[in-house]
């Protein structure tokens, strides 16, 4: 939680809230790429990419 | 009492220091516990050693500082991709598990391997510093200056690539920045990748590789690769490079630019067009810092120069900066690469983030950078037992006459003594020793004890009273971060013949009186021997003067190529046995290479990568 916390104070130091959206769909995207990599999940992905 | 550690780790170089009531009392760096070259790793190593220097624990330390910040460098990352997109999808998919399952959660990972060191860790004893302040802080705060320009050059940080910084008392100022991807240090690194050699440590060799070429590409490079403006700011073409949105360095325009493709270390031999390469991107550095350094001058008006990020171990450079005049004082932090951000972490913290005061006058705050572990005689003795040494035990004295009369005698002396340094540079604390005047003394060493090129030009160790009688230097170099050309009466005149050698057929030729430490453009990367730092160093050499009326040695780092410097006694004696040194001065021991046991030996030649 305390992650969440210290990211949000983050965007709003650097004022840079635009870069959330994009942040969460890097985060998303990253996560399928992170998962894909040669774990049991990753044969159910594949249809994403 | 007030303790504050100072970190660098997970990118390379990983390194642990600390500073007590605000002054640097240790420091030391991971690979030469784990005997891993540029170790990334948590340094636990280097943290428990450390602490061990100073006989406490963790619990006693106030503060960790970090020496930068994730999340900023996270932004940078993000970023780009989104100016870059799609392109830099390559490189999106090898950063980004890194990043989320490790980097992202950097303050955490730190508690918990902090944790494993002391149970009771508090997160709210962790800090951070931005990587280029750590940088400036560790060029000011352990010099010798109370008012100084202070500028930084590296690869990259968060954003930064370069800064310039006043810092005046205390107060520790950054006026201006260069942001990525526009990096000096990565264009030296862009050379180092086209040159065939290993980024973010073969840098070293493109500058030994230069005074061998003409820099006959550097207004190509001017005009088509780097916009370097009058006062020293630049912006880089992206069209030629590959970092920013890939997994390489440079790409096929690059190559396309230059005429020859990217070399292959494996198969490709190093030619004159290389050397040629590597002079040129040699000089445009040299111009870039050159024009940084005459602005920084002009507009401050301040005497004193500050420098550290990895650009500022460019000794050559350095050299021409002091000899262009700009400053009066140029100090260097000797571990100016991330080693030394774990140093500005945490004099960061202690005069920013704590407000303390930083008394006037205090010298060289660095000891030398002889800040690593000490190993006492008897410590040493013990373990070269274990290992089956053979050695002679005799007073210090002794230990020294022998040394310096083995060196006087052409022989190779591994010399293991006091504390070890803080930094890349051997400086006297674990040195392989060698006379300058041999001429088959940089071969010998090159090949049959480094196992390097033999391109490779070594180091001269000079008494300070006596550097301005051997080199063109007046000023103080402990660092080895200065390059001079040796003095002119000590130069050897050349035939025609020799004057018409090119490449690295010129090395053969003696080109001084003390040639195993002259580069074929008569210069040499020259540090100043202190009877205050280094004592014994000073007199080991004093004692080579007396015999010889030479007040240098060779200096070269205790290692083989690829190899970290070594770091215990233990080291010490394999790399012994390992290669074809003759003898060993360690503590109050020495130990010669024929009394040793022969089963002892090990193949060292292939037990470590080339850079």
């Amino acid at each position: 939680m305390s992650f969440f916390v210290e990211l949000w104070s983050f965007f709003r130091d650097r004022q840079k809230f635009w870069l959330l959206p994009i942040f969460v769909v890097l985060v998303v995207f990253g996560g399928l790429v992170v998962l894909s990599q040669g774990s049991a999940v990753a044969p159910f992905l594949y249809p994403l990419f | 009492m007030s303790y504050i550690l100072g970190l660098s780790a997970f990118y390379h170089d990983s390194a642990a220091a600390l500073l007590k009531d605000g002054a640097l009392v240790a420091a030391a760096q991971e690979e030469r516990f784990t005997r891993k070259k540029h170790d990334a790793g948590f340094p636990a190593c280097a943290i428990r050693s450390v602490l061990e220097a100073e006989g406490i624990t963790l619990a006693d330390v106030d503060h960790v500082a970090f020496y930068d910040k994730p999340f900023l460098k996270f932004e940078r990352l993000l970023e780009t991709y989104v100016a870059t997109a799609p392109k830099g999808f390559a490189s999106f998919r090898v950063a980004m598990p890194i990043w989320l399952k490790e980097k992202l959660f950097l303050k955490r990972l730190l508690k918990t391997q902090l944790c494993e060191i002391d149970p009771d860790f508090a997160e709210d004893r962790l800090l951070f510093s931005e990587h280029h302040i750590s940088h400036a802080a560790s060029a000011y705060y352990p010099s010798p200056c109370d008012e100084a320009v202070v500028l930084t050059v590296d690869g990259v940080g968060e954003w930064a690539t370069t800064t310039l910084g006043i810092g005046c008392g205390a107060s520790l100022e950054i006026k201006k920045e260069i942001h990525f991807p526009h990096s000096l240090g990565l264009l030296y690194s862009a050379f180092t990748h086209y040159t065939g050699f290993r980024v973010n440590s073969g840098e070293y060799k493109v500058m030994g590789l230069a005074p061998y070429g003409t820099p006959r590409f550097k207004d190509l490079i001017l005009d088509k690769v780097v916009d370097l403006k009058s006062d020293g700011s630049f912006r880089l073409d992206q069209r030629y490079f590959d970092y920013a949105t890939g997994l390489t360095m440079t790409n096929g325009a690059f190559a396309d630019l230059f005429g020859e493709p990217l070399r292959e270390p494996d198969k490709d031999p190093l030619t004159q067009f290389h050397m040629d390469v590597a002079a040129s991107v040699q000089a445009v550095t040299e111009e870039a810092m050159l024009r940084l350094c005459r602005a920084a001058a002009e507009e401050y008006q301040i005497p004193n120069l500050c420098m550290a990020g990895g650009v500022a171990l460019n000794c050559v450079a350095n050299g021409k900066i002091l000899r262009d005049g700009a400053f009066q004082n140029i100090w260097v932090q000797p571990a100016a690469g991330d080693a030394g951000g774990a140093v500005g972490a945490a004099y960061a913290a202690w005069h920013q983030e704590l407000d303390q005061p930083r008394a006037p006058e205090g010298g060289d705050r660095m000891h030398g950078s002889y800040l690593g572990p000490l190993h006492e005689t008897d410590e040493i003795a013990a373990m070269l037992d274990d290992l089956g040494a053979v050695y002679e035990r005799m007073s210090q004295d002794d230990m020294i006459t022998e040394a310096a009369s083995a060196l006087a005698d052409g022989l190779a002396v591994g010399w293991f003594q006091g504390r070890m340094e803080f930094g890349p540079r051997a400086l006297g604390g674990r040195s392989i020793l060698g006379d300058p005047r041999s001429e088959t003394m940089q071969k010998t060493l090159n090949l049959k004890v480094k196992y390097r090129e033999s391109f490779r030009p070594f180091a001269p160790s000079v008494l300070r009273e006596d550097v301005s009688d051997w080199f063109d230097l007046e000023s103080d170099s402990p660092y080895m971060l200065i390059v001079a050309d040796v003095g002119k009466r000590h130069w050897r005149e050349m035939t025609d013949d020799e004057q018409a050698l090119f490449g690295i057929d010129k090395l053969n030729v003696a080109r001084s009186s003390i040639p195993a430490i002259t580069h074929v453009d008569y210069s040499a990367r020259v540090q100043t021997v202190h009877q205050d730092t280094n004592p014994l160093y000073h007199r080991l050499i004093s004692e080579f003067k007396k015999r010889t009326g030479c007040p240098v040695v060779v200096n070269t780092s205790f290692n083989v190529r690829g190899e970290p410097i070594v770091g215990s006694p233990e080291d010490a004696f394999r790399c012994f046995m390992g290669t074809e040194l003759d003898v060993l001065a360690i503590g109050n021991l020495i130990l010669r290479k024929p009394a040793q046991d022969p089963s002892l030996k090990e193949d060292y030649t292939q037990k470590y990568e080339l850079d």
